[in-house]
């Protein structure tokens, strides 16, 4: 399966184009091609170490390519575009010195030098985003004294504030129980209606995401192939995407994915379409 | 104790604790402390390399240490603890030859590495004062970005700060302030002024704004009491310097575990 | 020969103590320098050196023997880090910090009242950085003997050691305690801190104890290859550093010799620069 052109009316914010990259000598993303339109939602799929962290930083200009481009927002791919990231970890000190509030309003000025103060656009701002991420009783609480969870809808409200056209996020659905995950998938979803803001977000599960997603993008080997959860979400294509057999199920109305044979030792129910 | 000639001490001291404490925010946030503590060596043994040729010995310190400074930034890029350690213990074996090659007599040596009450001439004083405007206005520059890399390199480099080179600006930073230091607090009680005191700021403060302020009042409060108690007692006040930044650190270590503990019943 | 060696070298007793005492210290110091890089301690094991650096200046206020003081120093100061930093290990740096700064600051009190109390001079130099040249023959049986025992303690100590450096779950699991382990290492590395201390001075011991290592494990694959070439490089080092540092009383015009430290220290220099360039070069072919 090709990736097909952008859903018919939508502009185009990112064009991966034939990117490669290597590291220490080896091929970590061969001829990776799939574009990603305004204020869609985007699920990048695939193992772990297949590639997904290495294509998300090629995308911010973190990553250098070895062959190929990335254009976002009509601009080729470099640092600082408008573009927010959140990595799948960041280790906060117990200690530091900073608020949630603080943290976030450098996501909007923390390029920024001097020591102006910060107008009242940016304190609204910061408010404003906190608020739509149900974060607001923490705006005043030391960022290193919040649990793991409360960490990382911090680091989302950050990657936003600065009003990005197009939000990156590394498996942030990893380390959530599943309450936890159908919540951000929910937040995640509602924030980028209301933003028009575009998502693009990796994750080593599917399941979760078929909900919300306009298209997949699936990554093994560091190769992709893309399509709508449409053409994606059925037996043949999940199947050859995980590597092993999976039943994809229609019950009252809902979709459910059930990965392995029956009677297979770890096959498990998997989740959950409307 | 404010007799005319200690008023370069007072003066010296005041500067030298200002920047100290600012920088050294930064040092704790940046977890750069081997390298704080490497630096100031390179100072040593550029002052010691000055006293040799006869040169000012405040132009020694200055260029040795953003020596040193630049290598830590080219060759440390990877934590390299080995490489630091080694650096560092060069500067100090390089010092110790250059000073017995100019047979500085030991005072010289103590005062160095120990500080010196009188530490600075007159004449370096307008030097210094320089030195410490250009440092507060680069600091004040770079605040944001500073802080914003301290928090996250990975999110910061994303969002266009060139944290290659403002880790570079950074150590740079820590050099001048080194160099300030050494002459009056000495080279190897410059380490614990440039952390002690900004350690326990960082835990008694939730806002960026407030933990810079009150690094510098404790650095400044240190360093007071280190030249008060120094003119009183006669002893070297590296010893005071030493003492009273570790007092601070464990005063707020035991301030905040206290009010951890009464938080939670 | 001749052009080489300095006349004298051989028959003068001081240089025969140095050279025997000199090799002692390096083979212990290169042992234990080995793990110390692997475990990645090069911070904490420079900090042992300052805080041994109190305990060599106020053993020489005392009038005592300056390798005692070291000792129970290094042996209070690391057990002092190992107990701060093990409650928060990202407070480590800071907390290692703090403690190095406060025994710098001991060690400017002692030193000062070494020379106001009494009119010895020169105690800066011995104590900071050495010279194996002063020390009496007398300290060499203790030394000799407290290598012996620290090479006995790492023997005893190195597999479970190595094992807790490499995974701490793991050797959680086979049985061995960390903890224990980490305190036992630190009292293994204050004594090493101590011995080199005595000959090249508080403050360089750092160089004996991470430079051969580190040039060793660079050059060599397994572990017991890289403790016997960092040995070999380590007494290398105190050797040649001695010697150049009794000929430089010859060759410079003013008869002032270069301080043996500063030449041990440029040996160890050479050895690693050179393994640097040696790994870079098999790299590259390879």
């Amino acid at each position: 399966m090709g990736c097909e052109p952008l859903p018919p009316g939508r502009r185009e914010l990112v064009h991966v184009h034939q990117v490669e990259v290597s590291l220490g000598g080896r091929t970590v993303l061969r001829d990776v091609d799939f574009r990603v339109a305004e204020g869609e939602f985007v699920g990048l799929i695939g193992t772990n170490g297949s590639g997904k962290t290495t294509l998300l930083r090629a995308i911010l200009g973190l990553q250098a390519t070895t062959a190929g481009e990335v254009v976002v927002d009509g601009r080729e791919g470099r640092r600082g575009g408008p573009v927010g990231y959140v990595p799948q970890r960041v280790t906060f000190d117990h200690d530091v010195p900073v608020r949630v509030a603080d943290f976030v309003a450098l996501g909007v000025d923390g390029t920024r030098f001097g020591l102006a103060r910060r107008g009242r656009g940016v304190r609204q701002r910061v408010d404003e985003v906190l608020d739509s991420l149900e974060l607001g009783d923490l705006a005043g609480r030391r960022i290193g004294a919040l649990s793991g969870g409360e960490q990382q809808r911090v680091l989302m409200a950050h990657a936003l504030a600065s009003r990005p056209r197009l939000l990156l996020l590394d498996e942030p659905l990893a380390n959530l129980d599943l309450p936890r995950v159908h919540d951000t998938v929910a937040v995640l979803d509602r924030v980028r209606r209301a933003e028009g803001v575009a998502v693009l977000l990796s994750a080593h599960e599917i399941g979760p995401l078929v909900p919300v997603m306009d298209r997949v993008v699936y990554i093994a080997h560091g190769a992709v192939a893309c399509g709508t959860t449409e053409e994606v979400v059925r037996p043949e294509v999940l199947s050859a995407l995980y590597g092993h057999h999976v039943d994809v199920l229609n019950v009252h109305g809902r979709v459910v994915v059930v990965e392995g044979e029956p009677g297979d030792p770890g096959a498990h129910p998997e989740v959950v379409v409307r | 104790m404010f007799a005319p000639f200690m008023a370069n001490a007072w003066l010296a001291g005041t500067l030298v604790a200002m920047v100290s404490g600012a920088v050294g925010l930064f040092v704790v946030l940046r977890h750069r402390a081997f390298a704080a503590h490497a630096i100031p060596n390179g100072a040593f043994a550029g002052a010691a390399g000055a006293t040799l040729v006869g040169a000012s010995s405040l132009l020694g310190l200055v260029v040795f240490a953003v020596a040193s400074a630049l290598g830590v930034a080219a060759l440390g890029r990877r934590r390299n603890d080995v490489v630091t350690a080694l650096a560092l213990v060069t500067m100090l074996a390089l010092g110790a030859a250059l000073l017995a090659a100019s047979g500085a007599y030991e005072p010289t040596i103590d005062a160095l590495l120990f500080g010196e009450l009188l530490g600075v001439a007159r004449g370096e004083v307008v030097a210094l004062a320089l030195l410490v405007v250009g440092a507060g206005v680069a600091l004040a520059l770079l605040f944001r970005p500073l802080l914003y890399s301290s928090l996250s390199e990975e999110v910061a480099a994303a969002r266009g700060v060139a944290v290659r080179a403002l880790d570079a600006t950074f150590l740079v930073l820590v050099a001048v302030s080194a160099a300030l230091a050494v002459p009056v607090v000495g080279a190897l009680l410059t380490f614990a002024l440039t952390v002690g005191p900004p350690a326990a700021a960082r835990m008694l403060t939730r806002g960026p704004a407030r933990a810079l302020a009150l690094a510098v009042v404790l650095s400044l409060a240190c360093v007071w009491a280190a030249i008060a108690s120094a003119f009183w007692s006669g002893w070297p006040i590296g010893f005071f310097v030493g003492a009273y930044a570790a007092a601070e650190y464990v005063a707020a270590r035991a301030a905040t575990s206290w009010g951890e503990s009464r938080a939670r019943p | 020969m001749r052009w080489l060696v300095e006349p004298g070298f051989f028959t003068n007793p001081v240089v025969g103590t140095a050279l025997v005492l000199g090799a002692v210290v390096a083979v212990v110091s290169a042992a234990v320098g080995v793990v110390v890089v692997v475990r990645g301690q090069s911070f904490a094991g420079h900090a042992l050196t300052d805080v041994a650096m109190a305990g060599g200046a106020g053993a020489s206020l005392l009038g005592a023997s300056p390798l005692l003081g070291f000792l129970l120093a290094g042996v209070v100061g690391g057990g002092s880090i190992e107990a701060a930093g093990a409650e928060r290990v990202r407070d480590r740096d800071v907390a290692t910090g703090v403690v190095l700064g406060a025994a710098a600051g001991l060690t400017a009190l002692f030193l000062y009242f070494v020379s106001s109390s009494t009119s010895a001079t020169g105690s800066t130099q011995s104590v900071l950085f050495g010279s194996v040249f002063t020390v009496s023959p007398s300290v060499v049986p203790l030394g000799v003997a407290v290598a012996a025992a620290t090479l006995v303690a790492l023997l005893v100590v190195r597999r479970p050691l190595l094992l807790s450096s490499l995974s701490p779950e793991l050797a959680a699991a086979r049985g061995v305690r960390p903890r224990a382990m980490g305190l036992v290492f630190v009292l293994v590395l204050a004594a090493s801190v101590a011995l080199s201390a005595l000959v090249i001075g508080a403050i360089l011991s750092t160089a004996l104890l991470v430079g051969p290592a580190s040039a060793a494990l660079r050059v060599s694959r397994g572990l017991v290859g890289a403790t016997l070439g960092a040995i070999a490089a380590g007494v290398a080092a105190v050797e040649l550093g001695i010697l150049a540092s009794y000929d430089s009383f010859y060759w410079s015009a003013a008869h002032r010799s270069v301080p043996v430290s500063a030449c041990v220290v440029a040996v160890v220099l050479v050895e690693v620069a050179t393994s640097a360039a040696w790994a870079r070069w098999g790299r590259g072919r390879g």
